[in-house]
């Protein structure tokens, strides 16, 4: 017995408006509404809706045999929310029929697992969150960015109290090994992985509309047939696709939705299931671990992260990026953590990538994209640093802030007693209180501030501090 | 094969772009090997490198019979030219041309620049053109820009051979538009009665079919390319400064585009201070440009620092962050590509012929002052990108050799010579 676990992904970055440096330091506005609005207004007519129209009725015909698992990133979501929220209602209905299972990722499509834990805990955090607010699913399988995966980040993983994830199937990892089977993480061997089979896939996203493949064209029997082929041993084959794929990547003429409506009539002749990623962890036991030293990605030829960090230009904005991670966080103001967001998602960095392809991108030109991204980038620093000058230490200023919330802890907890103390005062003699109110009320206040002693000792310390600091900066 | 090449500038002797070019795509040619080139020059100093060509000077040339002796054309003009080939040459006189002013060897003298006389002396190349034409063996025939297409006329008459003329610049890029009908008429005449054309961008390929009404599948573009630089040109060092320098080389002219430069510049430096505008170079602009700097309030951060000749116009490219070549039409433009192999981040017009075929490089169009300014502000604020642009331009530019033109120029040549 086989099973097929599908799992699409939808992501749509919020893409930036051209933003010349004299902009730098008075514009804080920073994307492109026109273009986000266009494209994602478009891909989910031609796709994500008759896409998932498709889906609705294949669960209804297949009875509860055919799911699938999604992922969509959380700026995918505010967008579609904004723009196509009649795609929102649809999916919830499409969750509503219980073959539909959420994966946990970044808000933003992030490329923190490369950089920094904190800001990658935080993404996930606010993604999963959002997922519940909106499906009512608490994500138990992780899929990262691009499938970036390396032993670190499967330790991180783990640590957030997934069970699974998803990621590539890559040769040089893999050896002679097939991705068929469920694998564990060997950094993290709770961690349950599911690889994607990349033939089979990309014979769907790459190869199904290209008539010069010897396989065109491709019919649901012919893919069965190839999968229930395949080893009796090798029981899981994730198929793990842009949900663009479907209408957008592969046009509608080419027959990409007929193509997926048979797919489960042949699958239930060869007695092949559909499964989520999570049944796929309960109902297998991993065959072996797998290390995987560094970052590997489903893209490209090496299946690494070239793509997003590969030359200097990405590098140096991935840097600047993540070097505010932490005073962002920090930060009270919610436009700066939603901007520090949004400035993550890992096309702002495809499109500096100078390999040569430029899929996807609003640029000409890498150059442009880096130029671009890096004045947009250098305001929003300007914004944080207004916030805490970049001259005072992290260390130092983490130390300040503790102080200060310390501080306020005290104070409150202080103002508790003292109305505490009032309200015994007044219980103690039942007496007109304009007479004992005020007599009692002095010691009071003398007593907070022998108390306060300490924190006080603190607050002179803590301008010393920040004022030759704040000087520095000028 | 054999072909005879007709040129005005041979380096070390240059006073544009021309020279330079004619010179890298004849060394390219021989590169690939089997070409015996002859090349046809108004005035050889004797100091050409003749390894890869025959030099022929046209003022070596005799029009006119004279009775001279071995010794003395060994004695008058050995250090140019072989005493043999004089006399090769004399016994092809074709007319008597006595009427010219020739001197005591029967040759007609030239200036080899760009005189007042210069249309006398385009006639006069054309007239030594029918001589060499009648003594030199060749398959086919090469013009390099207009100067020379009515000696390239001359010689596809007198031999049969097939033309092939050489557009490095039109009439329409030096003037924008206000053409000299003289010029003009000698481009076109050339043009029509070439076998073949050979443009230096696709840009030039656009004005020869448009503006001179020639028939697209007659012309081809051949990209110019760089000669490797010298040692002693490559171990110059930068003078270390903490202020950036923008650096801009060359005529100051309409046709480059200088007034663009300069409102850019006045952009930056409302933004950032530390900073230096360099305008290299002379031309009729140039006392207007230094009104504008004037008018705009950057004199103090805008430098014109004049003509920059050989080993000078190096040590600048060292020395700058930046080099803009924001021309409004460029034939193809050798600069960026100098500028890079020196390892400097440049910006270009996208109306350049070199924007074809360079990709690391900041692209902009020459009206575009916002972006020419945001272009700048980019390179010297952001490490990266100027540490980019200069490893991948290096890299590029030196995939950029005289060589692959000259396989291309090879394959034009065979299908005249075999149709």
């Amino acid at each position: 017995m086989k099973a097929i676990c599908f799992y699409f992904h939808i992501h749509q970055p919020f893409r930036l408006k051209k933003y010349r440096f004299f902009e730098i330091g008075n514009d804080h506005y920073y994307y492109d509404d026109f273009a986000n609005d266009d494209i994602i207004t478009r891909v989910a007519r031609n796709s994500y809706i008759p896409a998932t129209d498709m889906l609705l009725d294949l669960i209804k015909e297949n009875g509860k045999k055919f799911k699938v698992a999604f992922s969509i990133s959380g700026t995918a979501i505010e967008q579609l929310q904004q723009y196509v929220p009649e795609f929102i209602d649809k999916m919830k209905e499409l969750v509503a029929t219980g073959c539909v299972e959420f994966l946990s990722e970044t808000f933003s499509h992030s490329l923190a697992s490369l950089r920094d834990i904190e800001e990658f805990r935080r993404q996930v955090e606010m993604h999963d969150s959002m997922i519940y607010q909106l499906f009512g699913q608490k994500p138990k399988v992780f899929r990262n960015t691009e499938l970036l995966y390396d032993d670190e980040i499967a330790t991180w993983v783990a640590g957030l109290g997934m069970k699974g994830m998803v990621t590539e199937g890559a040769k040089h990892i893999l050896g002679w090994k097939s991705p068929n089977y469920l694998y564990a993480s060997a950094s993290a061997p709770k961690l349950k992985l599911l690889l994607r089979n990349s033939k089979l896939t990309e014979d769907i996203t790459v190869r199904f509309n290209n008539t010069d493949w010897e396989s065109y064209p491709l019919t649901a029997d012919k893919y069965m047939n190839w999968i229930a082929d395949l080893p009796q041993e090798e029981q899981l084959i994730n198929i793990c696709m842009n949900y663009e794929t479907f209408g957008e990547m592969m046009p509608r003429e080419s027959g990409i939705f007929d193509f997926f409506r048979a797919l489960p009539k042949f699958a239930a002749e060869r007695n092949i299931e559909f499964w989520t990623p999570s049944e796929a962890i309960s109902r297998l036991k991993p065959v072996s671990q797998l290390s995987v030293p560094f970052p590997m990605t489903w893209s490209g030829e090496a299946r690494d992260a070239s793509a997003w960090q590969g030359n200097l230009l990405q590098q140096e904005a991935l840097n600047k990026l993540f070097s505010v991670a932490e005073r962002v966080a920090l930060c009270e103001e919610r436009s700066i953590k939603v901007d520090f967001m949004r400035l993550q998602s890992s096309d702002h960095f495809y499109y500096m990538n100078t390999s040569g392809t430029y899929a996807f991108s609003p640029y000409s030109t890498p150059y442009e994209g880096f130029t671009n991204y890096m004045n947009v980038l250098s305001d929003f620093i300007v914004r944080v640093e207004e916030q805490y000058p970049l001259s005072i230490e992290n260390e130092e200023l983490n130390a300040l802030l503790t102080t200060i919330r310390n501080q306020a802890n005290e104070i409150s907890e202080l103002n508790r007693e003292v109305t505490l103390m009032r309200n015994n005062i007044i219980k103690d003699d039942e007496k007109p209180l304009e007479e004992k109110a005020p007599a009692k009320k002095a010691p009071a206040k003398k007593a907070a501030p022998k108390k306060a002693a300490p924190a006080e000792k603190a607050e002179e310390a803590a301008p010393k501090a920040k004022k030759p600091a704040a000087k520095k900066t000028k | 094969m054999k072909a005879l090449m007709f040129g005005w500038e041979f380096p070390p002797h240059i006073l544009g772009g021309l020279g330079t070019a004619s010179y890298g795509l004849t060394k390219g040619i021989y590169q690939n090997g089997d070409m015996d080139i002859t090349f046809v020059i108004p005035r050889p100093m004797g100091d050409e490198e003749k390894t890869f060509a025959k030099i022929i000077g046209a003022s070596n040339t005799p029009v006119a019979w004279r009775d001279v002796n071995w010794d003395y054309v060994q004695q008058r003009q050995g250090n140019v030219m072989d005493p043999q080939t004089y006399f090769d040459l004399r016994d092809h006189i074709y007319a008597d041309f006595n009427y010219l002013n020739v001197n005591d060897l029967g040759c007609i003298e030239f200036s080899g620049k760009y005189p007042q006389n210069l249309m006398e002396e385009i006639n006069n190349y054309s007239i030594v053109a029918g001589v060499i034409a009648r003594t030199a063996q060749f398959d086919v025939i090469h013009s390099h820009d207009w100067l020379t297409y009515p000696a390239g006329i001359h010689a596809k008459q007198v031999s049969g051979k097939p033309l092939v003329i050489h557009v490095h610049a039109t009439d329409y890029d030096r003037s924008r538009g206000n053409v000299n009908p003289v010029v003009f008429g000698i481009e076109k005449d050339g043009m029509n009665q070439a076998d073949h054309i050979i443009t230096v961008s696709n840009l030039t390929r656009r004005t020869v079919i448009e503006k001179y009404g020639i028939s697209p599948d007659k012309v081809t573009t051949v990209h110019n390319a760089v000669e490797p630089l010298p040692d002693d040109y490559l171990r110059i060092e930068k003078t270390p400064r903490k202020e950036k320098i923008v650096t801009f080389l060359g005529r100051i002219t309409m046709q480059k585009g200088p007034e663009y430069f300069v409102e850019a510049a006045a952009m930056v430096l409302k933004k950032v201070h530390n900073v230096r505008f360099v305008m290299a170079g002379g031309g009729d602009m140039m006392e207007k440009m230094i009104r504008l700097a004037a008018r705009r309030g950057i004199s103090d951060r805008f430098h014109f620092i004049g003509f920059l000749r050989g080993k000078e116009v190096y040590e600048m490219y060292k020395n700058s962050d930046v080099f803009i070549m924001p021309s409004v039409s460029e034939p193809f433009g050798i600069a960026p590509l100098e500028a890079m192999q020196m390892g400097v981040p440049s910006i270009i017009s996208k109306q350049s012929g070199c924007a074809e075929i360079l990709d690391n490089v900041i692209k902009v169009d020459y009206w575009d002052v916002n972006e020419m300014a945001n272009a700048i502000y980019s390179i010297i604020s952001y490490p990266a990108m100027s540490q980019q642009l200069h490893e991948k331009g290096l890299d590029e530019v030196a995939g950029i050799v005289w060589k692959k033109a000259g396989t291309k120029v090879i394959n034009i040549y065979k299908r005249l010579v075999n149709r």
